[in-house]
């Protein structure tokens, strides 16, 4: 049973911030034993950095080498494989060609192979043009040259940090939403004053993502670094994509940007994007029109049979990345505090890992836990196309959303589950929901009934007096 | 073979597939007729306020009402109903794959008829910039909030296009307490005939041509919009935006499977008996092209049903086809095919739409002779209809032919 808050209670660690990476730590620090609150300012977990990503699980090979983002992001990634049957987590594994299109770009591709060597992914071979397009003959046929990283995978974005967070819940640990921190004073114990009262904490970890310097000034300190948030925008085709795209297909990447990426998803669509655009804004995160075509016109050039390929859906995702290219970690034992920031563009991958180290961190100025005797397992719900949907199975009670093919069952579980949706958009992270080619056409109105009273934001308005 | 289910599966109980059921019952045909929704009627159940079934039942029925009509005609005729039955794929072996609330199951039948009809294209699909928060939504949406839930997605949206089915959309606001902020055609010209030019004026909502979104703003709900009109900048408070029009063939199941879609219709390219690339599956109604009327949409389900229950005791016709090509600014043509058949034609017409307004020549040629011509202004969003020359599937090569002219 979930521990019921009580005033005055003192938490092990307050975690700031339920992104992927909070979530993570959440669940890291419930499995060591701490009593932990996680503290989040929306209405759902997911509200900032983590909604839109490319959903790729990397390998590190072109992470920077001897970094601790490439420690981490290795040691996410393995724990990933490690847990993910006790979690029912999807794993899609596409492995990923990186594509040189002229030959400038073939040139570094050597050196690309040297580093993953270095960087410990030592499965990558290099493949001619036309290699390259035997496995995959969808590419362009202007493919120079490629270097095949077997182990980069797909993993559905969403239901990984629910089920970290679900498994801390199931832990006892205690999920706040729409409490955002406004200050926190340490005096022996942290005392942190946010829009939902006051929380008592024994220590805290920063993981706010695009407000992690903004969260350090307001627990008191003179933050480490800046967040310059980075904005990508993607395109989603239509499914009908898919069979055209059976691997992750990445640039040679410059200095700024992995670049655009044309890869599957756990969905069964395909991704293309995302663009990389500096921005001071840390809350919007537009599509524009010119720069969507582009990025259609673009997947058309990689893959010639994405040309007229409907575009399912748009987004966008901010990077909290940081005046510097690496991880932004502090810690202040004296404050019993640690910040987990500028987690820019690898931090899906590599957020089991950072719960590890800020595990360790938190060690070197505080006792041990004692370790929860059981460990539940978490039947997280498959979004998945590579393994059994609700669809499939009987007993489901009806298609609510035909063009994902959701589920009547799908949905009111959702609503009962320990961490129910907030919003809209965690209604569509949890069960996919009103996002195929339709948009909602279909099915929007019946979402709109069906979730009243339930979502911090309607789908309806208010209609008293209205008809 | 296996005990099929029925001689025919129809996938979509809007007025082209119950139109088609009934046909082939009348032809003696076993009818199984699926359709996703709880009831029958497609889109015509949401048009609260449309006039349906005057040329097919001889008097109107709005909403609802007329999908109770279709109902009962196609139970009279002994069409085998199954609503709640979605039908998510069409498979390599002929039959169909269908999810219901108790499970799975496939359903086999000598002959499929695909009659999904077609829907809105949302934001996504149309590129829109700007953020993404709630209450975009088309005019199908906005019906089914009130003609099934009694709600309302907004009191004061933007609406955008001139189709026809903004009209739709403007009445459907006004008789909901909804009251739209303006409405904005980001082309010089209302699509839609005569009433457009004046009706949103007259119900005071200004109506702007050439105007175009270059923002939506909005954190959780929509609180304004940018339009860019003659270049310069303007932003409306609005609590939603009404994307109208721009409909698109609602055509997964041809999308997702081999068959594939034609470019220019997004429907399944069929002959002119309705025939798909595999001669097991037809495909009629809104499905086809994006979009006809109720009443045309019924009219073509019932031709290409009587052309399915010639088509028994043949063998399935699969001739290869030839293409009907087209010159730009042609967008589609459909039948996008025709085979050498002694069937009589379910289409009697070529129908085509044109992408943009442009006055010029339009012929049709018949490998390399010119068999028809007309002269004039074409309007897009609106039907152009060509006579299928009887000699038309004996030829090699099929091509209409545009010449601009100012
Ligand atoms: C375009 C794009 C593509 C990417 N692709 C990949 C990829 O393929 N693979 C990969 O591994 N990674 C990828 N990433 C990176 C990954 O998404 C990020 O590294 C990760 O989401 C960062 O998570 P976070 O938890 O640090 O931050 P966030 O997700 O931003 O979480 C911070 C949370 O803190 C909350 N918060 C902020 N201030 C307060 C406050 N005062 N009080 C309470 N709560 C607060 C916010 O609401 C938010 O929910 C991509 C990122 C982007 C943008
Ligand atoms: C907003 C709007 C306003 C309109 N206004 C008018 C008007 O004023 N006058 C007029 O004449 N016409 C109007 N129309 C058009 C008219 O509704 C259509 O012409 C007509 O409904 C088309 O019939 P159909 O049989 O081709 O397809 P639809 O009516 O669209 O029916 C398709 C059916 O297929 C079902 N279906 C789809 N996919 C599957 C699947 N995979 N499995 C099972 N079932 C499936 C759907 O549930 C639906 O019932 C309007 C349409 C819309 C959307």
């Amino acid at each position: 049973m979930p521990r019921q808050p009580q005033t005055g209670e003192t938490y092990d660690v307050a975690i700031i911030g339920a992104g992927v990476v909070g979530c993570a730590v959440a669940r890291r620090f419930s499995l060591a034993g701490a009593k932990v609150i996680l503290i989040e300012k929306g209405a759902d977990i997911l509200s900032g950095a983590s909604k839109a990503n490319s959903a790729i699980l990397h390998t590190g090979f072109d992470a920077p080498p001897g970094s601790l983002e490439l420690e981490l992001v290795r040691a996410g990634r393995q724990e990933y494989l490690e847990i993910r049957d006790s979690l029912n987590l999807a794993l899609v594994t596409t492995g990923a060609y990186v594509c040189a299109w002229n030959a400038q770009e073939a040139e570094k591709l050597a050196g690309i192979e040297r580093q993953a060597r270095d960087n410990g992914t030592t499965d990558v071979v290099l493949r001619s043009g036309g290699e390259a397009r035997a496995a995959m003959p969808s590419l362009s046929d202007r493919l120079v040259a490629a270097l095949e990283v077997p182990g980069e995978h797909i993993i559905d974005p969403w239901s990984a940090p629910l089920a970290y967070l679900t498994q801390a819940v199931a832990l006892g640990a205690r999920f706040l939403r729409g409490a955002e921190l406004i200050k926190g004073t340490f005096d022996g114990i942290w005392r942190l004053e946010t829009t939902a009262g006051e929380i008592l904490a024994d220590a805290v970890v920063n993981t706010a993502g695009l407000y992690g310097d903004v969260v350090d000034t307001r627990l008191g300190f003179t933050p480490g670094f800046r967040i310059k948030p980075r904005k990508g925008q993607f395109v989603v085709l239509d499914k009908a994509a898919a069979r055209h795209v059976p691997r992750i297909i990445l640039p040679v990447p410059t200095e700024v940007t992995k670049g655009i990426v044309v890869c599957p998803t756990a969905f069964g669509n395909v991704l293309v994007g995302p663009t990389a655009e500096e921005q001071e804004d840390r809350v919007r995160a537009t599509v524009e029109t010119q720069t969507l075509e582009a990025l259609v016109a673009r997947a058309a050039e990689i893959v010639p049979a994405l040309a007229g390929m409907p575009v399912t859906a748009l987004y966008a995702g901010l990077r909290p990345a940081s005046e510097e290219k690496g991880y932004r970690v502090f810690v202040r034992p004296d404050q019993r505090a640690i910040t987990l920031g500028g987690i820019r563009s690898t931090g899906l991958s590599s957020a089991l890992g950072l719960a590890q180290h800020a595990l360790k961190l938190h060690a070197d100025f505080a006792e041990p836990f004692t370790p929860p005797a059981q460990v539940p397992d978490i039947a997280t719900p498959n979004l998945a196309e590579c393994r059994e949907r609700d669809w499939q199975r009987p007993d489901h009670g009806e298609i609510v959303c035909h063009c994902e093919l959701v589920t009547r069952r799908e949905i009111e579980a959702t609503f009962s589950s320990p961490v129910p949706p907030g919003d809209f958009g965690g209604l569509r992270r949890r069960t996919r929901a009103g996002m195929g080619r339709c948009q909602g056409f279909y099915c929007n109105a019946r979402l709109a009934e069906m979730t009243k009273g339930k979502l911090a934001t309607p789908l309806a308005i208010d209609t008293e007096g209205g008809r | 073979m296996s005990a099929l289910d029925a001689d025919v599966l129809v996938v979509g109980g809007g007025p082209s597939g119950v139109a088609a059921a009934i046909e082939l019952r009348r032809q003696g045909r076993r009818v199984i007729l699926l359709d996703r929704e709880p009831a029958l009627g497609g889109a015509t159940r949401h048009c609260a306020h449309s006039p349906f079934g005057m040329l097919e039942f001889g008097r109107v029925y709005f909403g609802a009402a007329y999908g109770r009509k279709l109902t009962r005609e196609a139970e009279k005729a002994g069409v085998d109903i199954r609503t709640g039955h979605s039908v998510v794929e069409l498979c390599e072996d002929g039959s169909v794959l269908v999810t219901t609330g108790p499970g799975v199951e496939k359903l086999t039948a000598e002959r499929i008829l695909v009659t999904t009809g077609a829907r809105e294209k949302p934001r996504s699909a149309r590129l829109l910039s700007g953020d993404r928060p709630i209450g975009v939504v088309t005019t199908g949406t906005l019906q089914s909030y009130l003609a099934f839930h009694g709600l309302l997605p907004f009191r004061r949206p933007l609406i955008v296009g001139s189709e026809l089915v903004s009209l739709s959309a403007v009445l459907t606001c006004l008789s909901h307490g909804a009251r739209p902020v303006a409405m904005i055609e980001p082309r010089a010209h209302a699509l839609a005939r005569a009433p457009l030019a004046w009706f949103p004026s007259l119900m005071g909502i200004p109506f702007h041509r050439g105007a175009e979104i270059v923002d939506i703003l909005g954190r959780t709900r929509v609180e304004a919009v940018t339009i860019r009109r003659g270049g310069k900048l303007k932003t409306l408070d609005c609590d939603g935006v009404l994307l109208t029009g721009q409909f698109t063939p609602e055509s997964a199941l041809f999308l997702q499977s081999a068959l594939g879609v034609d470019p220019g219709s997004a429907g399944p390219a069929v002959d002119q008996q309705g025939r798909s690339l595999d001669p097991r599956m037809f495909a009629a109604g809104n499905v086809l092209r994006a979009v006809e009327t109720g009443g045309w949409a019924f009219r073509e389900g019932r031709a290409i049903g009587r052309a399915i229950a010639e088509d028994f005791g043949r063998e399935p016709e699969d001739g290869v086809p030839v293409p009907v090509t087209f010159d730009a600014p042609i967008k589609l043509v459909v039948p996008n095919i025709l085979r050498r058949t002694a069937s009589a034609p379910a289409f009697r017409q070529f129908q085509l739409r044109v992408l943009r307004r442009v006055r010029g020549r339009l012929s049709l040629e018949l490998d390399g002779r010119e068999v028809w011509q007309a002269r004039g202004l074409w309007m897009p969003e609106r039907r152009i209809l060509v006579p299928i020359p009887p000699d038309a599937p004996q030829a090699q090569n099929v091509h209409f032919r545009f010449r601009e002219e100012d």
